[in-house]
């Protein structure tokens, strides 16, 4: 399996001088679904942000199949902010048409059939529409590119429990198996089931990189649990 | 026989459990298709990865082979299932026993529950009839 990103002393310092994300090290490979946990202010969102090359890095370099974030990069990274960027006043067919007309991998029929699924109506304006609503149809957007790298910054945590079953199911289905997700999530018994792998964060640093099912097995507990003994306030 | 996944025992185990249960009570039936790794793991909700690891134990075990054309088929050999269904059968006594046993039974007395519950003294349990009962 090939390096899709390799972060080597990724290092970020915000203005306050804490380091967010320290002399990171990690390799994140293709064909895997991987768990990014950690507690608030870990670094899991910095650490996005910079493989997606919304910030800088202080110190060391991120690489995506060996470039710097950029133009190449967002063509094979599929990104879901932890916020959403939709415009409200937009119809959901108009951002449709808008990820078709920005993502050459986009697979609109794949987002009308998942839309359809969850019982969304493609003429409604998103203003219109609920929260949970609004972060469904964001994910549905992000999930129906054919991207090599999916990056889900909380991707289930405002939509309700049947609707994220359905998620998780389409996260499983429609992903190619070339291709690696990492989700970043607090919602940690919900998704463990279908992760390879968990990369723990505390201080910016990685403290854990192991398969779920090696976790489970020298632990004698979920990740869930898991993570409630490492992080234990 | 739902997917059950929740225990703190590593995910493959479980699926190769309740795949194991499958084949021995004929929801598998002996020669038949077993439905595609994608499939069974959009149905458990586990990484397809984890379920190609579950069923490549199975295959290991000889419960399932590969077939290249029909995909993954149940084994023809009935007496391969039916031994370990005894084997799954003996497990469970084994659990029984330890269970009994923390209730601080011995092994007379917890024979004696079985005899029981088998001539159909105790064959309401918990507001169900049980199978086989008067």
């Amino acid at each position: 399996m090939s390096a899709l990103i390799e972060c080597r002393n990724l290092t970020k310092c915000y203005q306050n001088g804490v380091p967010a994300v320290l002399d990171m090290n990690l390799t994140i490979e293709s064909g895997h679904i991987y768990g990014l946990l950690g507690p608030n202010g870990s670094g899991k969102t910095t650490l996005i942000k910079m493989i997606n090359g919304l910030l800088i890095p202080t110190a060391g370099e991120v690489l995506i199949e060996g470039n710097k974030p950029g133009v190449e990069s967002r063509k094979i990274i599929s990104y879901l902010p932890e916020r959403t960027y939709l415009d409200a006043q937009n119809k959901v067919s108009d951002m449709i048409a808008f990820f078709e007309d920005f993502y050459e991998d986009f697979k609109p029929d794949r987002a009308w059939e998942m839309l359809e699924n969850l019982g969304i109506n493609r003429e409604a304006r998103l203003k219109t529409l609920s929260k949970g609503t609004r972060e469904k149809i964001q994910l549905i957007l992000v999930m129906s590119r054919e991207a090599k790298l999916f990056i889900l910054d909380e991707p289930i945590a405002g939509v309700d429990p049947a609707a994220r079953d359905y998620i998780i199911r389409t996260i499983i289905t429609n992903y190619n198996p070339e291709a690696s997700v990492m989700i970043c999530t607090h919602l940690i018994s919900d998704i463990e089931n279908i992760l390879d792998d968990v990369i723990f964060l505390k201080q910016g640093k990685v403290v854990l990189k192991a398969q779920v099912d090696e976790i489970r097995e020298k632990a004698g507990k979920t990740v869930d649990q898991y993570f409630r003994e490492v992080f234990a306030c | 026989m739902t997917w059950n996944l929740k225990e703190d025992r590593p995910i493959y185990v479980q699926i190769v459990e309740t795949l194991r249960m499958r084949i021995v009570s004929g929801v598998y039936p002996p020669g038949s298709r077993i439905p595609s790794v994608r499939e069974l793991a959009a149905e458990a909700g586990v990484n397809p990865n984890t379920m190609q690891r579950a069923l490549a134990d199975l295959e290991r075990m000889e419960l399932i082979s590969t077939q290249r054309t029909t995909g993954k088929t149940v084994t023809e050999d009935e007496s391969r299932i039916l031994s370990l269904k005894e084997s799954i059968a003996e497990e469970e006594t084994k659990i029984y026993f330890v269970k009994m046993g923390e209730l601080g039974f011995d092994h007379r007395q917890i024979a004696d529950f079985v005899k029981k519950a088998a001539d159909g003294e105790n064959n309401e349990i918990g507001g169900y009839t049980l199978m086989g009962g008067e």
